[in-house]
């Protein structure tokens, strides 16, 4: 059990649904989809398979001033964006530097910077790629950049476990809080990787859906004919700080970060274990560190990424922790709304998590046109209320290499 | 046509706005790079690498050290330039 409480008085976001958190959010509730046609040439070029994903509805690019701009890939942008946007809505606390830590994932790194030097290197020679190339594809550039700009000097770390990153990122930012290591951490994650060879090769592995006609309506989580997932991008950022730094400069505190568990299957390289054990004990794990029992649960953000096995794997994973309640909790899965963000998509559902405390309400989940009853989550087209009492809420993020992660929060 | 002083100037003015947001207003031929503008050793070699691709001139590493102010960068293109 732990003993110091870690508490939520930030958050941020740039995403398929909106530059903002508020934004997405409002349009998360409301029941939009970021996802539509790429009009890139290269869709058409290279003839990829499918021709649709959830970009940013915001350029970050055209938010950030360009000499800070040009020397950030787009994941490290789209993360300094959301990062700017939390620590504003914290009102930018006063933090001892050497207690200021930063948690900043990502699945795949600075893959435009990687691919654009590659086609340099080839068309102009190794003179003309850039400088800065390394500081920007490395993965770490978003934590690197963040701290540098934050002034954090406590620690600045990234994990890389793919889709369950962000989600691990809170999760140790967590721990790092409990070990009274800083007073406050930035945490969070991103990923812009909607690039012909992402989308080449996750088309190549099956994964993503093939809706390439009604892109607003494929991603489909828990859907009977849901086919695949749809490729987003942005980030998430979430200022967390020990209760006690946050009472004494009066900050707003939204929910309490309560627990955390993240464990491997050791199964299979990108398929889910199918009894789901390492998702299952890392649902326990941060049930028992928030001294909290599977009958306190009030709410679940699911992984739910509409792929034909990975969403039963995960109602087999919960069943076996939540029982037959497991169909009674109001259930949410986001991405229906927003694509999968990969390694920033912990971090956003974490604040869809924290705001459905907040309020009160489970976001809804979007593209159900008949639910499968192998995946009989309690779901809905419009926000589903979550009544009056104390809340407690997970969201689980798993990830290729086997990788599971949950952060648990309670309301305050 | 090889472009003249001013031209080198103005143009080397925009790469470093670019790189670093200076005012261009502020690029002057008697400014060092390091002290005056305060530009790092990775920004500086970003503007080398443009420069080159702008210029159409090679601007060796050995010689970059000797740069030290806008102006020894203008005149090192001028008098380099094909």
């Amino acid at each position: 059990m732990s003993t110091k409480r870690i508490v939520v008085t930030g958050i941020g976001a740039s995403s398929p649904l909106g530059g903002t958190a508020p934004e997405s959010w409002s349009a998360l509730l409301d029941g939009v989809s970021g996802a539509h046609t790429l009009e890139y040439d290269w869709v058409s070029q290279y003839e990829l398979p499918v021709t649709f994903a959830a970009e940013a509805k915001v350029r970050p690019d055209t938010v950030l001033e360009r000499p800070v701009a040009k020397r950030l890939d787009p994941a490290s942008q789209f993360a300094m964006v959301a990062a700017l946007e939390a620590w504003a809505d914290a009102g930018a606390p006063e933090v001892e530097p050497e207690r200021l830590g930063v948690d900043f994932a990502t699945g795949i790194g600075g893959v435009w910077t990687l691919l654009d030097a590659w086609d340099t290197l080839r068309e102009k020679g190794p003179r003309r790629v850039m400088p800065m190339t390394v500081p920007m594809l490395m993965p770490n550039a978003a934590a690197g950049n963040l701290s540098l700009h934050f002034n954090a000097r406590a620690y600045a770390r990234t994990v890389a476990s793919a889709c369950a990153s962000s989600t691990e990122s809170l999760v140790n930012a967590y721990e790092h809080l409990q070990a009274g290591l800083a007073d406050v951490v930035i945490a969070g994650g991103t990923e812009s990787a909607i690039h012909p060879i992402t989308v080449a090769a996750f088309s190549s592995m099956q994964a993503l859906s093939r809706r390439n006609d009604s892109p607003e309506t494929a991603s489909r989580p828990c859907s009977v004919d849901r086919d695949g997932f749809v490729m987003g991008e942005g980030a998430g950022a979430l200022i967390l700080e020990t209760e006690e730094h946050a009472r004494a400069r009066g900050a707003k505190i939204y929910a309490a970060l309560v627990g955390g568990g993240v464990t491997a299957d050791s199964y299979h390289i990108t398929a889910n274990d199918p009894e789901g054990q390492g998702a299952s004990r890392a649902v326990r794990m941060a049930l028992e560190m928030a001294d909290a029992s599977p009958d306190d649960v009030t709410h679940i953000n699911a992984h739910a990424t509409s792929t034909p096995v990975g969403d039963p794997n995960e109602y087999v994973a919960l069943k076996t922790v939540f029982g037959d309640r497991v169909d009674e909790i109001p259930v949410s899965a986001t991405k229906a709304s927003t694509g999968h963000l990969l390694g920033g998509t912990g971090a956003l559902e974490a604040i869809f998590t924290v705001l459905a405390l907040r309020d009160r309400q489970a976001p809804p989940t979007i593209n159900v046109t008949e639910q499968d009853p192998e995946v009989p989550f309690r779901i809905s087209g419009s926000p589903l209320a979550l009544g009056d009492g104390d809340q407690l809420a997970i969201s689980n993020s798993f990830g290729f290499g086997g990788h599971n992660a949950v952060a648990a929060f309670a309301s305050v | 046509m090889a472009l003249t002083n001013e031209e080198v100037l103005a143009g080397l003015a925009e790469l470093i706005t670019d790189e670093t947001g200076i005012s261009a207003d502020e690029v002057a031929l008697e400014k060092s790079f390091t002290d005056d503008l305060d530009i790092d050793s990775i920004s500086m070699m970003t503007i080398v690498v443009n420069a080159e691709e702008k210029f159409g001139v090679t601007i060796p590493d050995d010689e970059v050290k000797n740069l030290k102010t806008v102006g020894d960068a203008v005149n090192y293109i001028t008098s380099n330039q094909s």
